[in-house]
């Protein structure tokens, strides 16, 4: 279990869609080389959560904190909203990758890699290309470099989708239900990208419904539900037979039925 | 039925047709160049603007697709010199109306190809720490032309057949180089069915570059 002030400390997140809460006062930590996965029921939060994390979307109230830095606003007491150019650079900080892979369609996979790498790290494209044929290798997919992403499967568009945020060197990984899009035969592919990386340390803040995964690969699983955090405990506690929360052992029991069909 | 038809006379004057092919196709190159400068930066302008940019751009598009485009050039080229002090020569007042007139129908498949590029991409853009500048000049822009690809293509095509309004303040183009045969030979069938031709062969050709950069380009889904 790694020690160590969070990476990411989330306090009383508050969100609402017009008069719709979609969060209600939700706190989160993730510490450095931590895994955490985020389940529950859809509508519960989760992947808003998320995308407040790297502010694709605002909170109304609270504060999120990446290695000590407010995400959004400048001054949080205030509401005062960091500049779209100060909001770039808090965003390259924390790698996302998106459940319907969002590739840049006309550019090949080396290519979407290397935009962020050229544009926002300033690399020359010489030393981007050379990166992004690193982290297309650790996808396993160097022979694909330069094809377009129409001309690969969605297994291994999502794989590019990882390698392109991973290339960034991101402090954090937010994985939005990266699986779900996918054809069941491709999921273990991807998954076993996640797990590798896992394995190095990387800090992943991980949204699923892939239950199996969360179990054998999280540090900590997190269950949201209603807006709120209803459980946050390693694997072994979240799947205890006594486990206290009715509505965590209702989703977990609805899941594992849902499997046995 | 007593009409036989002569194309001899047509051929003879080929020339006049020749050089009028050619400069309609660069009054369509040049306006659609224009044109296209206009609608991509006031496209862009009206979805990051605000209500009076964009009520602007809106006024513009609409006046000019809503009047005919033989009164537009009547108005440049007859209209505009009398109330102020300008002066121009007929050719650079239709290019003028044409590249005006190529931009408010640009405006429009620009601002509706700018709508249609998935959020999913403009978030990904965001996630790797582009600014918005970059996100435009790299994602948005760029995946925006291909869907608008099959729109452009069709207003390209229209836009040169346009060009044979220019005829009518004697820009010598090639529905001109028509009148001027018929008057000169009265070859009236002949001339037209020939010019025809040349309409059709040359904006199919058009369209059917434009159909092989599309599938070059085309977003596989």
């Amino acid at each position: 279990m790694p020690i160590g002030p969070p990476l990411l400390q989330i306090q009383n997140v508050q969100k609402s869609y017009g008069a719709t809460q979609v969060l209600r006062g939700v706190d989160l930590r993730v510490a450095k080389g931590e895994v955490v996965t985020v389940i529950g029921p859809s509508g519960g939060g989760k992947t808003t959560l998320l995308r407040c994390v790297n502010f694709l979307e605002s909170y109304d109230n609270g504060s999120i904190m990446i290695d000590g830095q407010e995400v959004g606003y400048r001054d949080v007491a205030a509401r005062k909203r960091r500049s779209e150019r100060d909001l770039a650079r808090m965003r390259a900080e924390t790698g996302m990758v998106f459940q319907l892979f969002n590739l840049f369609p006309h550019l090949s996979a080396a290519e979407n890699i290397m935009l962020g790498l050229t544009k926002v790290r300033k690399l020359s494209r010489r030393e981007a290309r050379d990166k992004a044929l690193h982290w297309l290798g650790r996808v396993g997919l160097t022979d694909k470099a330069d094809r377009l992403p129409s001309e690969l499967s969605g297994g291994q568009q999502q794989r590019v989708g990882i390698a392109r945020a991973v290339a960034m060197e991101p402090k954090i990984l937010l994985l939005d239900e990266i699986t779900s899009a996918l054809d069941p035969e491709l999921v273990g592919e991807v998954l076993d990208v996640v797990l590798s990386l896992a394995a190095e340390g990387m800090t992943m803040l991980v949204v699923t419904h892939e239950i199996g995964f969360a179990r054998d690969a999280s540090h900590r699983i997190v269950f949201m539900a209603g807006g709120a955090v209803g459980a946050d405990a390693p694997p072994r506690e979240i799947f205890a037979a006594d486990q206290p929360n009715e509505r965590l052992r209702g989703f977990l029991g609805r899941f594992t039925a849902a499997h046995r069909l | 039925m007593g009409y036989h038809l002569n194309f001899a006379l047509i051929w003879r004057h080929f020339d006049k047709l020749w050089s009028g092919l050619i400069l309609s196709l660069e009054l369509a190159v040049v306006s659609i160049g224009i044109g296209c400068v206009i609608g991509l930066a006031l496209a862009v302008a009206y979805v990051s603007g605000n209500r009076l940019v964009r009520g602007l751009i809106a006024a513009y598009v609409e006046v000019i697709r809503n009047v005919p485009l033989l009164l537009l050039v009547y108005l440049v080229f007859y209209g505009l010199p009398t109330v102020v002090d300008i002066a121009y020569s007929n050719t650079t007042s239709f290019v003028v109306t044409l590249s005006a007139y190529a931009g408010a129908y640009l405006v429009e498949v620009f601002r509706s190809g700018l709508d249609a590029v998935p959020r999913g991409l403009i978030d990904a853009g965001r996630s790797i720490g582009l600014t918005p500048g970059q996100r435009l000049l790299y994602v948005r822009l760029p995946t925006m032309l291909r869907i608008a690809l099959p729109a452009l293509s069709n207003t390209f095509v229209s836009l040169f057949k346009d060009t044979s309004v220019a005829s009518v303040i004697a820009v010598p183009e090639l529905t001109y180089g028509a009148q001027w045969i018929n008057f000169n030979t009265f070859r009236i069938m002949e001339v037209y069915l020939v010019v025809t031709g040349l309409y059709l062969v040359t904006g199919y050709a058009i369209l059917i570059g434009l159909r092989l950069l599309e599938r070059r380009y085309a977003i596989g889904r």
